[in-house]
């Protein structure tokens, strides 16, 4: 195990992705390797990248990997696709758009399963991004599963959110409304070719105008991720909001708030993982069945089933 | 069947599913890698025309614990012996591979000798697959 973690340290990707795996699981043997690394994160600038699905968040990502490539920095990326609620199995497929960057060594994409997780990540996100960070990557992208109205999560997991719109996907009603739109850094309206480009920078730019000023203009900016156009600008505002959080404090703030919230939701995991393993299936299956039965009330089966596991 | 919304972070099957070569048809690929899925593997697709550096990469940056490959151009035997050889020199020698697509049986012993475990051919029922992947995933 030790070994591992030696030819992590010496570099090698094989460990890396060996490790990636482990965390990924949370297998006790991932939950050490993560305690002897984590020391070693916190250098990464993370940058989520998000938005609807079909938006061109994949092949965002690649160019702008691309792009820190021709300036000389290494880059990890980790693309989460949804896992089936059914089966649990996914098809994870954001690799394709990125092609150009398999067989470049300052690279390397790991694919994700969302694997039950709301909020357009997976359970074990920030773990895994950790340890690509303490591998050593100056740049680590974070891309979610297709995300619509309400998955906020990676503002919390990345330091840059990156939220990709594209013209025609709405009337200015839609970014009026409460969520995803409040946590971008950087907005970006890709797919920028195509009719009402124009009109939906404008319905942004007139958005934002209307937004709380928090000592920082939100840039709104145009790519056409395929053809690359405009992702040197975006590597430059994503530069900037990095020096901008160092300067402003913010830094400190956003790495306190998400160091509470990951300690809280783990404990939550711990808690759950130990009330399931205190209760038999036939216990569970039981007050399920009352619940289900209307006999009982979601809260009381819940707190009987948290008092069986002696958790009070 | 009804839609389980609780996490898991139980250790999955991966499995990559790769086209080598110039052929551009990839719908047998796109099954495979459904039936998979409905399997509840966690399936990496890599679209169409990789290059054999490109499928060995792939398999180490995502820590798969099975190949497959799914061919139609004839190019076997050319190719897969360098994917196999690619895969080895990044110390991936414990995943599992399988092949699929026209693939003449007088090729299987030479697939064998090569570390292939299983050739699937048109008509193959993809359950078929699915019990292959999970009776061979070299999963630790």
């Amino acid at each position: 195990m030790s070994d591992l973690i030696e030819r992590f340290l010496a570099g090698e990707r094989r460990a890396l992705s060996r490790i990636l795996t482990r965390v990924e699981n949370g297998t006790p043997e991932g939950r050490e390797y993560l305690r002897q690394l984590y020391p070693r994160s916190g250098r990464a600038h993370t940058i989520g990248v998000t938005g609807g699905a079909g938006s061109g968040k994949s092949s965002l990502t690649g160019a702008l990997a691309a792009e820190l490539r021709r300036r000389g920095h290494e880059v990890g990326v980790i693309a989460v696709d949804p896992s089936s609620p059914f089966t649990q199995g996914a098809i994870l497929g954001d690799r394709i758009r990125m092609q150009d960057l398999v067989l470049d060594p300052g690279v390397f994409v790991r694919s994700m399963a969302s694997r039950g997780a709301l909020g357009g990540l997976a359970p074990t996100i920030d773990d895994v991004v950790a340890v690509m960070d303490a591998f050593g990557f100056p740049y680590v992208f974070i891309e979610t599963v297709g995300a619509g109205q309400d998955e906020v999560e990676i503002a919390g997991t990345a330091l840059t959110t990156v939220l990709v719109n594209n013209p025609g996907t709405g009337d200015d009603i839609q970014a009026l409304k409460a969520g995803i739109i409040e946590i971008a850094d950087i907005l970006v309206v890709n797919k920028a070719d195509r009719p009402g480009a124009d009109v939906l920078v404008s319905q942004l730019r007139a958005l934002l105008s209307l937004a709380p000023s928090e000592g920082r203009d939100i840039p709104i900016l145009s790519t056409v991720a395929t053809a690359g156009d405009g992702v040197p600008a975006l590597i430059d505002a994503i530069d900037e909001h990095r020096a901008w959080l160092d300067s402003s404090g913010e830094l400190d703030k956003h790495r306190r708030q998400e160091a509470r919230h990951q300690v809280l939701s783990v404990a939550q995991r711990i808690l759950l993982e130990r009330i399931r393993n205190a209760t038999s299936e036939d216990a569970l299956g039981e007050l399920v069945a009352q619940v289900a039965g209307r006999a009982l009330d979601p809260h009381t089966a819940a707190e009987q089933l948290v008092e069986q596991g002696e958790l009070v | 069947m009804s839609a389980s919304p609780e996490t898991t972070t139980d250790q999955k099957i991966r499995v990559l599913i790769a086209k080598p070569g110039l052929d551009g048809h990839d719908r047998g690929a796109k099954i495979v890698a459904r039936a998979l899925r409905d399997g509840g593997c966690e399936v990496i697709y890599t679209g169409i025309r990789q290059t054999p550096q490109m499928i060995a990469e792939a398999a180490l940056q995502e820590d798969v614990d099975v190949v497959g490959l799914s061919i139609l151009s004839g190019a076997h035997l050319e190719l897969f012996p360098r994917i196999v050889e690619e895969l080895k020199s990044r110390g991936l020698d414990d995943v599992t591979l399988f092949c699929g697509g026209i693939i003449p049986e007088e090729d299987t012993d030479a697939l064998e000798a090569m570390g292939f475990s299983a050739i699937f051919r048109p008509g193959t029922n993809t359950r078929d697959i699915v019990s292959f992947v999970y009776d061979n995933a070299s999963s630790e």
